[in-house]
């Protein structure tokens, strides 16, 4: 069945309103995605009953949780969902099991979806069980915080920034987790986060938000190469690829993608393991011929032009839209743009540098 | 200590008891309510549970005499429906001690209340827990030190009352002659032994379980949040 989560919201604060009428894939994750204040707590918050729209429609698969027209508010307790937020927010007076335990003993057991041992063993829990919050890392802390939340078998998930408090090292610890539920766990995610590389390899449908509306929403690789006037210098493309062999003695990983291949440094995970590439625009730029073997270049791809935009005055660079199999967006300069004299429908070759792709790289 | 009468230490003990009790019950959703309220009410009602601090006993006292009389707006409706009075009795006493002890229990269970904050009830809704639920097996664990706080000063506090009680409550034995109000009366025919033996125990008692408290509040720190 075709489950979709239906979000109708209207909520107005003294500066800041937030109206907005959604329709999401009730699978995968969703990532609500904007600057702060544009309004993806609030949306959240919403959706969790923390907050009221006096105009509320809230609907996931079946059941309607808000639906004020028909005076239906459902409250918090009563709403089937997990939320983890950017604290880990654990109950200092519990024991990590007693936190683990809050939210599963209020679950009917012919509600429980998700097994005790399960999530202990997902999550890499067994031995922080009888110690307290208190002691562990931030990183662990949270990875408690999330268990504590699936353990109430939610029927969806409510994530706000939960990687925010943490340093690199532990963010990729507990993204991998998240990984892991999108992978083995069918349980809608609601995402937020306002960094587009944390998300990338687990995002499936991203709403973008801005001043309380949204922008835009769908797939997240068909919307990417849309959005470079929000994105700004993030702006570029999202490539679907798969590790197809790893060069350790360079430090580079070598991916497939639809449009051929391509040189990222060195990935930590296994050959055959499918990988998002962010591929910025200003990391890519366009020769007419094919360079000569000489160049130090490593990712050179064949392409064609799809689309120039204008440029806008004042700016020395303007985006070209590429067709290499999948959209990929380059930003080169004016200058460049009249002395190749490109134009819409051109074959050309789209120049990356590997290293460009560093950052542009989070692996989980 | 033969002729020493210790009928006041128990009156008073008890007087303290149920004023804690009523008090405990009273203030949890008051100071929740002044902790989380952004009405501009809860400034006023903040305002005047804070007046006990610092009005003299005898003002307090006075007004609720009048209040409390036979004639006033608590207490001529109380003496139609029961047909006795509420000056010079024993719940006249409670009335007037949980007044005059009211700020002593409300504002640590506010402070409490207020380092808490919201944010560990929300967790809790968002794991099935009813409002109810989740006072009571995340907020009152945490405000653990708040209440002891508050139980214990709202007990030595009505202990030690004075004005408000003769004024109330008069001298009467094993109804309203509690503690302060024996050592007074003893101290005025000149018995100072008697007015030793209680002073000295009701100062040690009270030292004693202050001196708990600040051990307890020491050895267990508030729970971060």
């Amino acid at each position: 069945m075709n489950t979709r989560l239906k979000i109708r919201l209207g909520v107005a604060y003294d500066g800041f309103d937030l109206k907005l009428d959604l329709d999401l894939p009730g699978r995968g994750v969703t990532t609500l995605f904007g600057p702060s204040g544009s309004g993806k707590s609030t949306l959240l918050r919403c959706l969790a009953g923390l907050e009221r729209s006096r105009t509320g429609f809230i609907k996931l698969a079946d059941s309607v949780w808000q639906d004020e027209g028909a005076g239906i508010f459902l409250p918090t307790h009563q709403r089937p969902l997990g939320y983890v937020f950017q604290e880990p927010r654990l109950f200092n007076h519990l024991t990590v099991r007693g936190n683990l335990e809050f939210g599963f003993k209020r679950t009917p057991a012919n509600e429980r979806r998700l097994g005790w041992n399960q999530i202990i063993e997902l999550l890499a829990l067994s031995h922080l069980l009888d110690r307290k919050p208190q002691h562990l890392s931030l990183g662990e802390q949270q990875r408690v915080a999330i268990g504590r939340a699936l353990l109430a078998s939610p029927k969806l998930l409510l994530m706000d920034e939960p990687l925010a408090s943490l340093d690199i090292a532990r963010k990729r610890e507990v993204l991998v987790f998240i990984r892991k539920l999108h992978d083995e766990l069918d349980i809608p995610v609601v995402y937020v986060s306002h960094s587009l590389q944390e998300v990338l390899q687990i995002t499936d449908t991203l709403v973008l938000l801005r001043d309380g509306r949204v922008i835009a929403s769908g797939p997240i690789t068909a919307l990417c190469s849309e959005l470079s006037s929000y994105l700004a210098d993030m702006a570029g493309s999202i490539l679907e690829t798969t590790v197809l062999a790893h060069e350790p003695e360079f430090a580079l990983s070598r991916l497939a993608f639809s449009g051929g291949q391509l040189y990222v440094p060195i990935q930590d995970c296994d050959v055959g393991h499918a990988l998002r590439v962010h591929v910025l625009a200003r990391n890519v730029s366009i020769a007419l011929e094919k360079p000569p073997i000489s160049t130090s270049i490593l990712n050179i791809i064949e392409a064609k032009i799809i689309a120039i935009s204008e440029p806008e005055a004042g700016q020395h660079s303007v985006q070209i839209k590429l067709d290499v199999g999948v959209p990929l967006l380059a930003n080169i300069s004016r200058k460049s743009l009249h002395t190749l004299a490109l134009e819409p429908g051109q074959k050309v070759y789209a120049l990356v540098k590997a290293v460009a792709l560093a950052q542009g790289l989070v692996a989980v | 200590m033969s002729g020493i009468d210790f009928t006041p230490v128990w009156l008073t003990l008890q007087l303290a008891s149920v004023t804690t009790v009523i008090l405990l019950l009273l203030s949890t959703p008051l100071a929740w309510w002044l902790a989380h309220s952004r009405s501009r009410w809860a400034a006023i009602v903040e305002a005047v549970v804070a007046l006990p601090l610092v009005l003299p006993p005898t003002v307090l006292g006075f007004y609720l005499l009048i209040t409390l009389g036979a004639n006033g707006f608590i207490g001529g409706p109380w003496s139609e429906l029961t047909g006795a009075s509420l000056v010079f009795t024993f719940t006249g006493l409670v009335i007037a001690s949980v007044l005059y002890s009211l700020p002593f229990v409300v504002q640590p269970l506010q402070n409490a209340f207020v380092a808490i904050g919201r944010k560990p009830l929300e967790v809790a809704c968002c794991l099935r827990a009813s409002t109810a639920d989740a006072f009571v097996s995340v907020i009152l664990p945490l405000a653990k030190r708040g209440y002891i706080t508050a139980a214990v000063l709202g007990f030595t506090h009505t202990m030690g009352e004075f004005g408000v009680v003769l004024m109330v409550g008069g001298s009467i034995p094993g109804q309203t002659q509690v503690l302060s109000i024996a050592i007074y009366e003893h101290v005025e025919v000149l018995d100072y032994k008697a007015a030793h033996v209680l002073s000295a125990g009701l100062l040690g008692f009270t030292f004693i379980v202050l001196m708990m408290v600040y051990i307890f509040n020491r050895r267990f720190p508030v729970h971060e949040h």
